[in-house]
């Protein structure tokens, strides 16, 4: 993998390079912002804010409430028993275990769904730099055009305080 | 009083998995032999069959089953109180969560060991397992033991999760400032996490989600367990309150159990400059709160059974307020209602101290709570022919012992190997959304008032 990114201490150097970044030409997609922790009082961490992990949840959340209502009613009227005068399908207390997996099914899914999404467990060299976790701020382009790299190292070379690296 | 921020932040909570003391090591072989001592007895129980408890007909439920509501009681601070908090964006919670997601994970671990350990074939344990038997007859759902199955093991899982998504960012912290064998470790734990702006938000948004579905479970997992209780037709069992009651009572020692750890925490670990007395004073009106509550819903309880004046459910009422169960049935009165009312309630001993005197005493007010439930209705139910007595054996009292100290050595570990403040919610703490947080929030975020 290749890569052209630069390290900074302030926020404010970080995003007037993505702002640089933006200006060369380089869509939001293509610029990586890597930090030790949410930023959310600058533009730049807004960067991929979209997700599907409510929908993936609520998917999730109905498959586990078909299958409790699947698994309560067939395994009652697979074995029929007669528990205490109750119905033989008894949904007073079938909704209990339908409610356990439905929020199961909702849970796992939104697990799965992080994990899938952001491209965690995934073996492909990405770009990252232990110096994040000192609380350096980076922003970079993964995979840069060769012809475009001269604009993409002015547009990261801005403030006083920043390292500018290559992969 | 200022949290400190940045490096110093990471290098101040990341200390106690840089260096050990000798401190750790000879608190972890202390509670390792109680450990040790309770799996013994458990073993030797098992050799020799229940004879060796205290468990007779027809109190088949002693200890055991006390110490299971307990501990899943414990287990309702954390991540209740972690997911309201993150679901209100209160900032003061960030030192606060990881410390309570913990309690629940643990305390689960343990509660959901006594079902198990109450058998007396335990290596059947999954039995209770959905699965269709060798006659093909699969469970009864009609039963409240398996909906304990599908609750607590719903509630761990949530749980566990909760914990841990939250713990990989700073995983990645470690991996990143470690070498050799640890980088690795951490490593794989860090799941590959980097950081990137999508990242934050998704891992943001699946919290909030976990957070939104982990409180109905929280809730279901003590109504259920009340269940176990409620559905029997059994004198001062059968009792609609008892749902809310058990929750009430399950978030109620919770919070002790939180603030007696935070507590701990704070000393041994030297953070003084993260948990503030700010934090241990919400908890502590929290406690209040839910010290008052516990009263209503036993004053509740108690008046309806003594207006209904029904003779079985009036014998259990008489031999735990005035008969054999008294000296019990008061010290709880004390330690669950007016310890905490006394001593949280006026400003000045809300103090950290305060807080913990409080808190002990719920704890033991709770778990006294929870035998005065499972005891004295076994021992007198309709007939009086068939009423007895309980007394608990050394090996239910080994036990019993050992899962305290289990916990206290896998909460050890745990602050051993894994931040117990987590580092990235606290820098986030530093930078908060303009749109999310409210004034106030920021007020509380600082720890400032109070100081």
């Amino acid at each position: 993998m290749k890569a052209i990114y630069a390290l900074y201490s302030a926020g404010q150097d970080a995003q007037r390079a993505v702002n640089g970044l933006r200006q060369a030409g380089v869509g939001d997609d293509q610029i990586t912002v890597i930090t030790v922790a949410p930023m959310e009082d600058f533009e730049f961490s807004h960067i991929g804010s979209k997700n599907r992990q409510w929908y993936a949840a609520c998917a999730g959340g109905l498959v586990g409430l078909l299958f409790g209502t699947w698994l309560t009613r067939f395994t009652e009227l697979d074995w029929p028993l007669n528990t205490g005068g109750m119905p033989i399908v008894a949904w007073w207390p079938n909704l209990i275990i339908m409610f356990e997996l439905t929020m199961l099914g909702a849970i796992v899914a939104n697990v799965g769904t992080l994990l899938v999404g952001a491209g965690l467990l995934r073996r492909r060299p990405v770009l990252h730099d232990p110096e994040v976790s000192n609380g350096k701020i980076l922003v970079g382009v993964e995979n840069p055009s060769e012809a475009n790299r001269p604009a993409l190292e002015r547009a990261l070379s801005v403030g006083t305080d920043f390292q500018l690296k290559t992969l | 009083m200022k949290t400190p921020t940045g490096n110093q932040l990471t290098t101040d909570l990341l200390r106690p998995l840089e260096r050990t003391s000798w401190r750790f090591y000879l608190l972890s072989a202390f509670l390792g032999c109680f450990v040790v001592a309770g799996l013994s007895a458990w073993f030797y129980q098992m050799y020799w069959g229940f004879g060796v408890t205290g468990l007779l007909s027809p109190i088949f439920w002693g200890f055991f089953i006390t110490d299971f509501v307990f501990w899943i009681g414990i287990s309702h601070a954390g991540t209740l109180i972690s997911a309201i908090l993150r679901l209100v964006n209160a900032g003061w919670r960030r030192p606060v969560t990881r410390c309570a997601e913990v309690i629940t994970a643990f305390a689960l671990m343990i509660g959901g060991l006594f079902p198990i350990i109450h058998l007396g074939r335990p290596w059947l344990f999954f039995w209770l397992l959905p699965y269709p038997s060798r006659r093909l007859i699969w469970p009864n759902f009609r039963s409240p033991l398996v909906w304990d199955f599908f609750a607590i093991t719903g509630y761990l899982t949530g749980s566990l999760l909760f914990l841990f998504l939250p713990m990989i960012p700073d995983f990645a912290i470690v991996r990143d400032r470690s070498t050799g064998l640890r980088k690795k470790i951490y490593g794989v734990l860090a799941l590959g996490w980097r950081g990137t702006t999508s990242q934050w938000h998704r891992l943001e948004s699946a919290m909030q989600i976990m957070a939104v579905a982990i409180i109905p479970v929280a809730v279901s997992v003590h109504t259920i367990v009340s269940f176990d209780f409620s559905m029997a037709p059994v004198p001062m069992w059968h009792s609609t309150i008892f749902g809310p009651y058990f929750v009430a009572g399950a978030i109620f020692s919770g919070i002790a159990g939180l603030i007696i750890a935070m507590a701990v925490l704070r000393k041994t670990l030297h953070l003084q400059d993260y948990l503030h007395p700010v934090h241990f004073e919400n908890l502590g009106k929290l406690l209040l709160t839910m010290s008052l509550l516990w009263g209503y819903f036993v004053f509740n309880e108690r008046l309806a059974t003594w207006y209904g004046n029904d003779p079985a459910e009036m014998a259990v009422f008489r031999v735990t307020q005035s008969g054999s169960f008294a000296p019990l049935f008061w010290t709880m009165v004390i330690c669950n209602f007016l310890l905490p009312v006394i001593i949280l309630g006026i400003r000045r001993t809300r103090t950290i101290a305060g807080c913990v005197i409080a808190s002990f005493g719920v704890c033991v007010g709770m778990w006294l709570e929870r035998f005065l439930i499972v005891v004295p209705t076994l021992g007198h139910k309709y007939l009086p022919f068939t009423w007895a007595s309980y007394r608990p054996r050394p090996t239910e009292i080994i036990i019993t012992t050992a899962t305290f100290a289990a916990m206290v050595l896998l909460y050890t570990l745990f602050a051993k190997f894994v931040p117990i403040i987590a580092i990235w919610e606290m820098k986030a703490g530093e930078h908060p959304s303009p749109d999310m947080t409210p004034q106030a929030t920021a007020e509380h975020r600082l720890g400032d008032m109070h100081a």
